[in-house]
């Protein structure tokens, strides 16, 4: 069994703030790490490796630097490592981060699973796994949180959604986005730290994939684009009320309305 | 293609000033040369704040979509355990105020098994049109067959944008459909407004909330945008609201899956009070353990829990796993209704991470108003039945 997972170096902290005045992102002392959703995804893979066999390849967009969470991976038990890198990348959005990633997974493929992790803290969107999936023309389940194994080249897990928990069997080649908390991530050992130090780490340019059409890449091949960034307004500001029990109750009424605490009910 | 040229001779003698600019560290400086690395994001800042360093150039821009042809903003409706979803409401009201600015109709896309009878309620919330596929294959979400469905809408209706909700099954269509039409997706939007060629203006938050962006699909068709639950409010219902039905269907073999769904069990939906989104906390205030019951009944409407302080866990009113505070729990719900809790220090440790914190009690110097978002002096006894009388008429209205 061949097993893909892609991993992100995003940075340290969520804490990044916009300089009101010059709306600059402030990222003094803001280190880089692996994107902690990613843990879950390399957990599974590992897990399912030791049950099945097979081998694990890691596969990651970023810049050179981003070397250091292909690394990580190696010294938590992954085999084989990818590092899509290459100024004609930057500026990608969801569709063209995962058109290059669907482009890095065909020239270093071809794979059985391909194992995302729920989201990214930095981007948050949660939707690179299923368009990756639709590139790669396979088919896909999100919110994957326990898996029960897999028979005859298909996989059988559980998937969380928001009334119930669905069981579905979906067969190779096939895409799996997991849900946080799926298993328990392994920390990096030191002793496969010291064996991997100098497993070599593919790279890939724009130039060693199939589609070389640089319009299809980067702020070219991104149909999305950001107009500004800007801090996000402080809504909590302290009120008092006072008066009447019957004024303060309706005024609350429509507070909890307006603020939509009641839309359950409709 | 897009790039960024350096004019390195205006830039001698600040290239380090001029490598900071870069919020990415994409910015290098080599022998007294600047130089781009693929950390590079495009966010183009350094061509804003560089003194003309920096220049963007940009090739000939491919001939974009004719917009014109793309009219009408479409709401994937959500359905699960035969239900609509809420979120589907929210966007049908977002929908018509968007599309009333571009003089544009508002479809809404209706995907599942037995649910045509769903399809008036769309038209009385806002549709213009509701496009119904109900065929036995659509019964569990499974992204072939539902992407099918949702490709042939587009294709027939060309809608200029697609709004669908920001659950785990839209959260899964959604992107799948826009990359089949290689078109731009904006996840979570908080804010849409719309303006020109019906270009779209979304807001969304990123980096955990810590910053806002600002995003245009300004070439391309449609333009898709995931909004979560209870961001936009449900518009009002019109039971004499018309609009046309249609009766739509792919053949067996466009809805081919390769996924089975073996079993659907439905979720236990025992929480702990740390899981809820909504707690109403009764505090000393409360003058016998039968009246828990009045706060309960709140906690039921808002789809919450109750909670407490130390004090009536000590006086057995209440089960341990309901304290809140230092020897108890620590919460953070969106909201948080506390009714006569003083707000003890080792109490507001347990909560004050919550969203909004709204507090009833009838000392206005109690420490609680310390941390309230919205203080309340009054009576709980007084507020709290009112309160309850006044969501139960309105719930009975809808």
């Amino acid at each position: 069994m061949k097993t893909a997972v892609c991993i992100k170096q995003v940075p340290g902290t969520s804490q990044v703030e916009i300089d009101p005045v010059t709306g600059v992102l402030k990222r003094d002392g803001v280190e880089s790490k692996m994107n902690p959703y990613d843990l879950y995804a390399l957990e599974t893979a590992l897990r399912l490796k030791q049950q099945y066999g097979g081998e694990i390849t890691v596969i990651t967009m970023g810049p050179p630097q981003a070397q250091a969470v292909i690394r990580e991976a190696f010294m938590m038990g992954v085999d084989h490592g990818v590092l899509l890198s290459d100024r004609r990348f930057g500026g990608a959005d969801v569709l063209a981060t995962s058109y290059t990633l669907s482009q890095g997974l065909q020239a270093a493929g071809p794979f059985d699973l391909i194992i995302c992790g729920k989201q990214t803290t930095d981007g948050d969107t949660a939707q690179v796994g299923a368009e990756l999936a639709e590139f790669l023309k396979i088919p896909h389940v999100t919110n994957v949180c326990k898996v029960h194994g897999i028979e005859a080249e298909t996989l059988e897990a559980d998937l969380d959604q928001p009334l119930s928990i669905a069981t579905a069997k979906i067969p190779f080649p096939c895409l799996i986005t997991v849900e946080k908390g799926i298993f328990e991530p392994r920390l990096p050992s030191y002793k496969r730290k010291k064996e991997t130090a100098d497993r070599q780490i593919r790279v890939l340019t724009l130039d060693d994939l199939p589609d070389k059409d640089p319009i299809h890449y980067g702020l070219n091949g991104s149909p999305t684009q950001v107009k500004r960034i800007f801090p996000p307004e402080n809504s909590n500001t302290r009120e008092m009320w006072e008066g009447n029990a019957d004024d303060l109750s309706s005024r609350l009424f429509r507070f909890l309305d307006s603020h939509k605490y009641l839309q359950q009910l409709r | 293609m897009a790039q960024i040229r350096i004019h390195q001779e205006k830039a001698a003698g600040k290239q380090e000033a001029l490598a900071k600019l870069c919020p990415f560290g994409a910015i290098e400086v080599a022998n007294g040369q600047l130089s781009i690395s693929a950390a590079c994001k495009m966010c183009r800042l350094c061509i804003r704040k560089g003194d003309g360093v920096f220049e963007f150039v940009e090739d000939e821009v491919k001939p974009a979509v004719d917009k014109s042809q793309w009219r009408g903003i479409a709401v994937v409706a959500e359905v699960e355990n035969g239900n609509v979803h809420p979120v589907t409401l929210e966007l049908i009201g977002k929908a018509k105020e968007l599309a009333a600015k571009v003089s544009e109709p508002v479809f809404c896309l209706l995907i599942g098994t037995d649910i045509s009878g769903k399809a008036k309620m769309l038209l009385e919330y806002g549709a213009n049109e509701v496009f119904v596929y109900d065929q036995p294959e659509l019964r569990h979400f499974r992204i072939e067959p539902y992407t099918a469905v949702l490709e042939d809408f587009i294709r027939n209706n060309k809608p200029s944008a697609v709004l669908v909700g920001g659950t785990p099954a839209g959260r899964s269509l959604a992107p799948r459909a826009a990359a089949r039409f290689r078109t731009g997706l904006t996840a979570d939007c908080t804010k849409l407004d719309i303006s020109g060629e019906s270009d779209l203006d979304q807001i969304r938050p990123a980096y955990g909330g810590n910053i806002m962006a600002h995003i245009n699909t300004p070439r391309h068709r449609p333009q898709f945008a995931t909004v979560r639950y209870k961001i936009f409010s449900i518009p009002p219902r019109n039971p004499n609201a018309s609009g046309r039905i249609h009766e739509c269907e792919l053949t067996p073999e466009k809805l081919a899956s390769a996924i089975e769904i073996t079993k659907v069990l439905p979720k236990a939906q025992e929480k702990g009070i740390e899981e809820a989104e909504v707690l109403v906390v009764a505090g000393r205030g409360v003058r016998k353990a039968e009246d828990l019951a009045l706060l309960q009944e709140l906690a039921d409407l808002l789809g919450g829990k109750l909670a407490s302080t130390r004090a009536l866990v000590e006086a057995g009113w209440i089960d341990a796993r309901c304290q809140i505070g230092l020897s108890g729990r620590t919460v953070k719900p969106k909201l948080i209704i506390t009714c006569g809790v003083s707000g003890a220090i080792q109490f507001v440790a347990g909560m004050n991470g919550a969203e909004k914190i709204i507090a009833i009690n009838t000392d206005s110097t109690a420490p609680i108003f310390q941390v309230a978002h919205i203080g309340i002096t009054g009576d709980l006894y007084k507020i709290v039945p009112d309160l309850i009388d006044r969501i139960k008429n309105a719930g009975e209205e809808a």
